[in-house]
């Protein structure tokens, strides 16, 4: 017994935990590169990632276009929209206080979240499993849902891989030296804009890519990124507004705290995150993996 | 000597008109006010819905023929007691408004109860659960119309219970209405000889069930009960499936689903639920003939137990104004429980003097898909409460209006 309870449950709960830590580290992972190389608080990442949801949806109601496609389409389609969205309104904001740029995602949020919600009420649709990870295993403590399995190990690979892309690659070095001085990386014929554009671009897919991969666990809902994104922000927080990794880790890592916190005080359960961020915050001002500027 | 005429004048028109004034309605216009979640978890299982019940209920109620003027407003509290208590105030106070309906949300509607009571108007709930709105926290100025948790767990929990259905484990939303939930549904459970093994109360509007489940599971409980509404119910019995809990011999008893619930979840994840309902569109001609219009008006969407509770509770409520030829919130509730009810969706029925609505309650089961005749074709019917028997006694529910 572990504090009362048996370690097989405590093992299955920080599975749990692990599972929704994903979602958490695929988002704020996104909003992360976002503000990095914008410097834009992209308020709309929730609305993105239910719109990932729906496009998901759509493809499959609409043209039978199922669960693998969608994985791919989705983002790219989500993406598109953000790129036309970055090059006729956040583009007017980069010289401007990020303030600004706050302002106008969070009323885009409330819009795109508003139709969706009148077009398509806020009880949700249905989206099953796909066929091939339907079922689960048993662990002996628990009967994992093969689903949740995978999307455990596919959000891993793409945060590990954008982490890569961002801080091992050449295009990854451009990147970091376009957030610290655009004027030299442009004068060295490299075109900054355009690289901003498919930056922002790359983070809503991002978010898109986490709405496909929660439409079969939760309802495909207008509601759900308007529920998920205020810890997703805690998360950026608490990880260091910008830092790549620190939004991987600290992501998986609130999301085996939270899972914990279900077993233990189920009722706190959606306030731990805000608790700790305000503990980080008096303590690490910068956040925990973040640079004090 | 003119102007002290005109003055007796005016004085002897304000004695005529004084009196009269009183048994008049109130700036000569009805006003019903609509307060309900307009924008999370339960707007479709009331909402919009519910504002479109309480218009059909003028239409056919005939108010602009018999020459009364009836307006109707509406506000989204957010789940919020602190922001429906606001907008109760505001109306009653400032905007003139004569009835506030619907309220889905216990929390909120168990606040707005008492302002109702302060300001002396009146109180129809169709969307609240909570049996403390005709137990403790009853009031002179408020009917609960459409069903209450004690009802629901008097329906649903003994039917399980008598089939074998005897440990149970609740999740439960944490607020007043889920905890009335649970604790309704206990007493059910024991009094029919069972037991409950464990509790686990969630945040409401809470995305990932996936913790509550499992300990669930590993509580071994044949029947896991859920104190829940809305999308919090929607994502338990789906996620619920994810995990195999239905395979590995645990039954889910969803206390409280909605139509609204059973269309998002699909039947082949919905089917064979079994819970308690005060109405379904498919009852009857008149149902049906409701449920073609309703639906209509509101994207398709047929209506629920609470929209249909909305529109009988105005229509009764306009009838009772109609009588008195008065609109004070006291006396209009007062006239509505002395009148008995008849309406084309719960037929006929009474109120009782701690403000409850009786009418019978039935139990349905979810079809297969292969039973299923297309969207919204979900119920089937497995039992029928009458009326007398589908609510708490009235002796049992400590109501300070009820003399002992």
């Amino acid at each position: 017994m572990i504090f009362g309870i048996p370690p097989q449950a405590l093992f299955g709960q920080l599975l749990i935990g692990l599972i929704n830590g994903s979602f958490y580290a695929m988002l704020s992972l996104g909003l992360s590169v976002i503000f990095g190389l914008l410097n834009i608080i992209n308020f709309t990442h929730g609305a993105q990632y239910m719109m990932g949801a729906f496009v998901a949806y759509f493809l499959l109601q609409y043209a039978g276009i199922g669960y693998w496609w969608a994985l791919l389409l989705a983002p790219v389609a989500v993406g598109v929209v953000g790129v036309v969205l970055e090059r006729f309104l956040l583009k007017r904001l980069y010289s401007l206080d990020h303030l600004y740029g706050l302002l106008l995602t969070f009323g885009l949020g409330l819009i795109i979240q508003g139709i969706f919600r009148n077009s398509f009420g806020s009880s949700g649709l249905p989206y099953a499993i796909p066929a091939e990870l339907t079922g689960g295993r048993n662990l002996g403590f628990m009967v994992l849902p093969n689903y949740r399995a995978w999307v455990i190990v596919f959000s891993l690979a793409v945060c590990l891989a954008t982490w890569f892309v961002i801080e091992r690659t050449k295009l990854g070095s451009y990147l970091r030296a376009a957030t610290e001085n655009p004027a030299l990386v442009q004068a060295f014929g490299i075109n900054v804009p355009r690289m901003i554009t498919l930056t922002y671009g790359f983070g809503v897919a991002l978010a898109a890519l986490a709405g496909v991969l929660a439409a079969p666990i939760y309802q495909v809902n207008p509601l759900m990124g308007a529920d998920l994104i205020i810890v997703v922000f805690a998360v950026v927080v608490i990880g260091g507004m910008g830092s790549i990794m620190g939004s991987i880790v600290t992501g998986f890592g609130l999301g085996l705290v939270e899972g914990l916190t279900k077993v233990f005080y189920p009722e706190a359960s959606n306030t731990v995150i805000f608790v700790i961020m305000a503990l980080v915050l008096l303590v690490k001002p910068a956040g925990l993996f973040g640079r004090a500027q | 000597m003119r102007k002290y005429r005109l003055l007796v004048i005016a004085a002897l028109i304000g004695l005529i008109a004084a009196p009269a004034a009183q048994a008049q309605i109130s700036d000569g216009i009805i006003k019903i006010g609509v307060l309900t979640d307009m924008s999370s978890l339960y707007a479709d299982l009331s909402g919009q819905g519910s504002v479109i019940a309480a218009r059909m209920a003028v239409e056919d109620f005939g108010a602009a023929k018999k020459g009364m003027k009836v307006e109707i407003v509406s506000a989204d509290h957010q789940n919020k007691a602190d922001v429906g208590s606001g907008i109760a105030r505001q109306w009653l106070d400032a905007d003139k408004v004569d009835v506030i309906v619907d309220t889905p949300n216990s929390g909120v509607a168990l606040a707005v109860t008492q302002i109702v009571k302060e300001k002396g108007k009146a109180f129809l709930v169709s969307g609240a659960a909570s049996s403390d709105l005709t137990g403790k926290a009853c009031s002179p100025n408020t009917i609960h119309w459409t069903y209450d948790t004690w009802a629901l767990a008097n329906g649903t929990g003994s039917a399980i219970v008598k089939t074998g259905g005897d440990s149970w484990f609740f999740i439960t939303a944490d607020y007043a209405f889920g905890h009335a939930l649970e604790r309704d549904t206990e007493a059910v459970v024991l009094k029919n000889g069972g037991k409950v093994l464990g509790k686990v109360r969630h945040p409401l509007n809470t995305a990932d069930f996936s913790s509550f489940l499992l300990q669930a599971q590993s509580s071994k409980a044949k029947i896991i009960g859920l104190a829940n509404a809305g999308g919090d119910t929607t994502n338990s019995i789906k996620q619920a499936a994810e995990f195999g809990i239905v395979k590995g011999g645990q039954n889910l008893a969803g206390l409280l689903v909605f139509i609204t619930d059973v269309h998002a979840l699909g039947l082949q994840t919905a089917q064979g639920l079994i819970f308690t309902e005060a109405f379904y569109w498919d009852l009857n001609d008149k149902t049906r003939a409701f449920a073609k219009r309703f639906a209509e008006l509101d994207r398709g969407i047929h209506p629920t137990m609470i929209h249909a509770g909305v529109y009988s509770a105005t229509l009764h409520y306009l009838k009772a104004v109609e009588a008195l030829k008065g609109d004070d919130g006291t006396k209009v509730i007062a006239k509505m429980k002395e009148t008995p009810t008849d309406d084309p969706l719960f037929g006929k029925g009474s109120i009782r003097a701690d403000g409850r609505k009786l009418h019978p309650m039935y139990l349905f089961e979810v079809k297969k898909p292969s039973e299923s005749k297309g969207p919204w074709d979900y119920y089937k019917t497995r039992a029928t409460t009458p009326a007398e028997q589908a609510f708490r006694p009235i002796d049992q529910g400590d109501c300070p209006l009820v003399k002992k």
